[in-house]
């Protein structure tokens, strides 16, 4: 028989999600023996056309990371969730639309306007915004399409399996791997991590006093985080009581907050909405003043609750009317 | 729709049910097209219209249909849960399904009364239907717990309705704690010289039922004490009265009056509050002959030792049983209750706010309260009415709605005024034989014997003048002027204004809440109108009860109303707390909220979040619990849990969310 | 009596209210037997107490369709449960400012305070946030899926724009 057949592929991401899989050190090599990989742009030589050649369904299972924001990584994913039985989300960004998933608050004039023309960066009197196409004396040259909006995998093709975190543990990615290839495959659709909240593996529980308020919006860089004391009574925005489990708390062990890259449970459909429901519930206040200074107090709301889910958020992009206006203007 | 059939015991055979409410729904609702409507939605097996679903053959199609297991839930859509919920769980019970397979869309209350334009009306009604359908797909049978009840009431306020009540109760065998603010009970009734419009006296009906409650065995009687803490519920209400020292023991002191004889002032001094502050008191009294119970009271704010440490105190030295402690501290007393009736009264109105009256201002201007003290052969003169330089008054103006049917003031009829403006004006020409004008805006006189009462007066020669008075004033025209108060007003039965000179002027005060109603209503968890007035749960259908189960209303404290009406509230409240007595146990709502411990995390955030303590952490399993004999049922600690593993009955994150996509996607 | 009750042309805005049982959801009723006529445009939902709305529940209204969400719940002091009204309130006050980053405008989002007696009230707000939300115009959210005609939309931003379903 065979050996089964892995394609890895990255999209909008920031390559720690390959990274991740190289870390699994000599757990690779096991992996690498075990199966056949086919498809590997980060390390391997095998070109799109490749994939294209191979039958539809004879990849085992294509791990995708990354989010998808153009028409190149549209297209890749299309084809490789063709060519795949199985297609797992790896990683926060193909799982929730991650970090690059935080562009949905702008659109994407706004965006390329800030990157190509107006950033301290740019040379001054630079006009050159990228096109998709453009005809130079040597023909025609054709870039992907950038989206005005990110997506997280899962809402531009079907999604198998996920596995969250931002990059995934190596212990859940090895379990997930060995399950899958023992033939073992979970409730399709299901999230490979434990369904329950950081706060039970984390080794500040004990600390955590009962009455847990929040009186001031604390950030690490101006304040020294307490490292024997619950995080999030300490006034830092811990959102372990919103994050799945299942990476060892690792954020926790060196004394930062939990920022919720592995998701919310399966209980919860959006993740910033209930982080925002438990934490505003905490705020020691109950007049509108003094509840509006203590959440002036918090930086960038939605980069802090939606830092790894805006795209798979309910609300998804931030608005804008069909005017074209946009009630934001990319501030 | 999201539902997995496995969730749901297989899959979900909704029956809707049309209400037409007579025409109340059906004339601005088009029942046919939200029927078919609803025939279309998910899992709905049957849908049904019929002109009065709360009717017994309305019941019965529900109870019929389930019997026939054509259905497993029931979706009504008709008038307010808040007013038949009850009526179609017990519906949907009987015809063998569990109570809770129930959702009900209010398309009367929310849509039919409410929307002008009929096709608007009918989207609206589709809405709601298609939301109840899609949240009752997700509807779990659910269990009530019965908690007992505890069968002693506390009774607050110890006027005529709070006496009534009382006594109504523990002859009923049932043990009352009746709480009055003041030092004695009695309240307005017992400042009363009559009533109307029989002429009883009023003291003479009052003070023998508050005799009889102050020997009732089964009346604890706390005056001069205030409620300052409820916690609990129905059934079961923790209240916590504070005591006031009245610095003289209520057991020992046997109301000789020798201590208030003996006190260093030798003459009163001070304004009595009993007398509306038209005689005077010592530091050290007791408010009235009747005064139940009848034990003195020091006034600390005016008694000497109080304000200087230097009285030598021969009031305690007079006391012959020793009942005068100047040491007494005040006292937290608690008790268990099952039910409260809260008969707090009214407060009369300010005169002096309506400034063109001249209150306050002009002497021989009384409000009708005074008026009641002065006319009383128990009160300040003896139940002489005179002026202030000792003469009879010759003509008295009796002015009606100070204070009422007033936009400046209090836009609403105050219902007793008109009614004790002619018993005054009867008693004051019996009492003086002066002319006497009642100058009102309109006659209310509503009542058994009301309208002959008023037939009687016209009959005794009291003058009626029909229109709201302007202004009083002494500024004199001419020489017949002088000397009098000026009543100036528009009769607008002849059309004409008219300046009419007295001597003597009555303000007929209206009926406000009492000032510090918001404060017990927020003690006790009930509601208020704009006004100040206790709201009732229903206005016609449940008088007496308020939103809060076990908690009722008697008296003025829920609106103007005079006496006959305030003891027939009493006694329906009295009634009302005898038959939750009775029925031994109370069903709760099982909508309390509950931690699905498989998935709690122990992170804390419910613990402070819930206001009842009803949330533990259980330390060697690290989770929270919910204790659902505490839990209210407010769903807070739900929408506060990060990781959704706690979950609220009756209102799941499921069922609110298939409640919004209903509302939202069929129309 | 406003013109926003009887309003039936032009644009319908759909509005999604949650009512507290104790206070709001009874000044309805108020309303109603009252018969105060009112814009047909809010759908309540029920939940006993305002401290039980999630804010997922609020995006959930938006997201299947709502062009305004308003939350009704007993005044400061008054809450049935003692607080729950504190705890929407904190939740309200956060998530509005993320709904305002979102885009979301301030017109579509709003608690008001209502009392059990306060029928006249509801007419009131519920008028005005329909006239609001009518000079607003609908929301039209992103849908999350991408047609399945995506990949062919390159073009001008205007396109992609339409893609959204903006223009419907």
């Amino acid at each position: 028989m065979s050996k089964p057949k892995v394609a890895f592929y990255w999209c909008a991401s920031c390559g720690g999600c390959e990274e991740a899989v190289v870390d699994l050190n000599e757990d690779i090599l096991g992996v690498v023996q075990a199966v056949d990989i086919v498809f590997w742009p980060v390390a391997l030589d095998f070109k799109r056309q490749d994939v294209e050649a191979m039958d539809d369904g004879s990849i085992t299972v294509s791990f995708i990371n990354g989010a998808i924001r153009s028409s190149e990584q549209y297209e890749m994913v299309e084809l490789l969730r063709r060519k795949s039985k199985i297609v797992i989300a790896f990683g926060s960004c193909a799982h929730l639309g991650g970090i690059p998933g935080l562009a949905n608050t702008f659109d994407r004039a706004a965006m390329l306007k800030e990157a190509y023309l107006e950033s301290p960066s740019v040379t001054s009197g630079n006009t050159t915004i990228p096109q998709t196409e453009i005809t130079v004396p040597e023909g025609k040259l054709t870039l992907p399409e950038l989206w005005d909006t990110v997506k997280s995998l899962d809402q531009t093709i079907k999604v198998d399996y996920y596995l969250p975190g931002c990059p995934p543990p190596a212990n859940l990615i090895k379990e997930a791997v060995t399950t899958i290839l023992e033939g073992r495959l979970p409730e399709p659709g299901t999230i490979l991590a434990p369904d329950i909240a950081l706060c039970e593996d984390c080794p500040r529980r004990e600390t955590k006093p009962d009455k847990l308020i929040i009186e001031q919006f604390k950030r690490p860089s101006q304040y020294i985080i307490d490292p024997d004391q619950c995080i999030l009574a300490q006034g830092f925005l811990c959102l372990g009581s919103v994050t799945r489990k299942g990476c060892g708390a690792v954020c926790i062990e060196g004394n930062m907050p939990c920022t919720g890259c592995m998701g919310p449970t399966s209980r919860v459909k959006d993740f910033g909405a209930k982080a925002m429901s438990a934490i505003a519930s905490l705020i020691d206040a109950d007049d509108e003043e003094k509840i509006t200074k203590i959440i002036d107090g918090m930086a960038d709301p939605v980069g802090t609750f939606y830092r790894y889910s805006l795209p798979a958020s309910i609300i998804h992009r931030s608005y804008q009317k069909p005017d074209g206006g946009g009630a934001h203007n990319g501030a | 729709m999201s539902v997995p059939e496995n969730r749901t015991n297989g899959t979900p055979k909704i029956g809707v049910y049309i209400c037409h409410c007579g025409i109340n729904i059906a004339n601005k609702v088009n029942i046919k097209e939200t029927v078919d409507f609803a025939a279309k939605l998910p899992y709905v097996t049957v849908a049904k219209e019929y002109k009065f679903m709360c009717s017994d053959p309305g019941q019965e199609l529900i109870q019929q249909d389930i019997r026939a297991g054509l259905i497993d839930r029931v979706v009504v859509a008709s008038c307010s849960p808040l007013m038949h919920e009850a009526t179609f769980r017990n519906a949907t019970g009987e015809g063998g399904a569990n109570p809770f397979m129930f959702q009900m869309a209010n398309i009367r209350e929310h849509v039919s009364w409410v929307t002008f334009d009929k096709d608007a009306a009918t989207v609206k009604a589709k809405a709601l239907i298609a939301a109840a359908v899609h949240r009752v797909s997700l509807h779990r049978p659910l269990e009530q717990t019965r908690v007992p009840v505890h069968p002693d009431v506390l009774v607050v306020g110890g006027g005529i309705a709070g006496i009534h009540a009382s006594l109504t109760l523990a002859n009923a065998g049932k043990k009352v704690y009746l709480v009055e603010r003041e030092p004695t009970i009695g309240g307005h009734m017992a400042k009363f010289d009559k009533t109307f419009p029989t002429l009883d006296c009023s003291a003479c009906i009052l003070t023998p039922k508050m005799s009889a409650v102050r020997a009732h065995p089964n009346i604890t009687l706390w005056t001069y004490s205030e409620v300052v803490g409820v916690e609990g519920f129905v059934g079961n209400f923790k209240v916590k009265v504070r005591r006031k020292p009245r610095y003289v023991d209520e057991d020992l002191c046997v109301g000789c009056l020798e201590c208030i004889e003996a006190c260093i002032f030798k003459k009163g001094k001070f304004p009595d509050e009993f007398n509306q502050g038209l005689s005077q008191r010592k530091p050290i009294y007791i408010p009235f002959p009747q005064a139940t119970p009848l034990v003195a009271v020091i006034d600390p704010e005016t008694c000497a030792h109080f304000k200087t440490g230097k009285c030598k105190k021969p009031c305690a030295d007079a006391c012959q049983p020793g009942a005068v402690k100047f040491d007494q501290t005040e006292e937290i007393k608690e008790v268990a209750v099952g039910s409260v009736i809260l008969a707090t009264g009214f407060k009369a109105f300010d005169a002096a706010r309506v400034g063109r009256y001249g209150y306050g201002k002009y002497p021989n201007i009384y409000t009708s309260l005074e008026i009641e003290r002065l006319v009383n052969a128990a009160g300040p003169t003896g139940g002489e009415l005179k002026m202030a330089d000792g003469r009879k008054p010759k003509s008295v103006g009796i002015v009606h709605c100070v204070g009422s049917r007033d936009n400046n003031t209090n836009a609403y009829c105050s219902r007793v005024c008109c009614m004790y403006s002619l018993k005054l004006a009867h008693l004051i020409k019996e009492r003086t034989e002066a002319e006497v004008y009642n100058f009102y805006i309109d006659m209310r006189t509503p009542g058994k014997g009301y309208e002959e009462f008023y037939e009687r007066l016209l009959k005794e020669n009291v003058h009626f003048i029909r229109g709201r008075v302007a202004e009083i004033n002494d500024w004199a025209m001419i020489d017949e002027e002088k000397g009098h108060l000026i009543i100036r007003v528009e009769d607008t039965l002849i059309g004409r204004v008219r300046r009419v000179p007295v001597d003597m002027v009555v303000l007929s005060v209206g009926l406000e809440a009492q000032p510090d109603a918001d404060a017990v209503r927020r003690l006790f968890n009930i509601s208020c109108s704009h006004e100040g007035w206790f709201l009732e749960r229903h206005p016609k259908l449940a008088p007496v009860s308020t939103f809060t189960e076990g908690i009722f209303l008697a008296g003025a404290c829920q609106g103007p109303k005079d006496i006959p009406d305030c003891v027939a509230q009493a006694g329906a409240a009295a009634a009302e707390a005898l038959a939750l007595i009775d029925k031994g146990s109370v069903e709760l709502e099982p909508n309390t909220a509950f931690v699905n411990e498989e998935v709690c995390a122990g992170c804390h955030t419910c613990l402070n979040v819930c206001p009842y303590g009803a949330i533990s952490y259980i330390k060697e399993i690290n989770k929270a619990r919910v204790n659902g004999a505490l839990c209210k049922g407010c769903g807070t600690c739900v929408a506060a849990c990060p990781s959704g593993a706690l979950q609220q009955n009756l209102f799941t994150d499921e069922q609110i969310m298939n409640e919004i996509k209903g509302v939202m996607n069929h129309v | 009596m406003s013109d926003t009750a009887h309003k039936t042309d032009g644009f319908q805005p759909r509005i999604v209210a949650f009512f507290c049982n104790w206070c709001t959801y009874t000044a309805a009723d108020l309303a109603g037997t009252a018969r105060m006529t009112y814009a047909p445009n809010v759908r309540v939902v029920r939940v006993m107490c305002s401290g039980r709305l999630d804010p997922q529940f609020i995006m959930e209204a938006f997201r299947n369709g709502a062009d305004g969400v308003l939350i009704g719940g007993c005044h400061p002091g008054d809450c049935h449960y003692q607080a729950g009204n504190y705890k929407a309130l904190r939740r309200y006050i956060l998530l509005k400012r993320v709904m305002k980053e979102m885009g979301i405008e301030e017109g579509r989002f709003r608690l008001e305070w209502i009392a059990a007696s306060e029928g006249d009230k509801v007419q009131r707000v519920i008028n005005e946030m329909t006239e609001t939300i009518r000079k607003l115009g609908p929301l039209h959210l992103e849908p999350v899926n991408i047609p399945a005609t995506a990949h062919v939309q390159v073009g001008t931003d205007k396109a992609a724009v339409a893609a959204r379903g903006g223009v419907s």
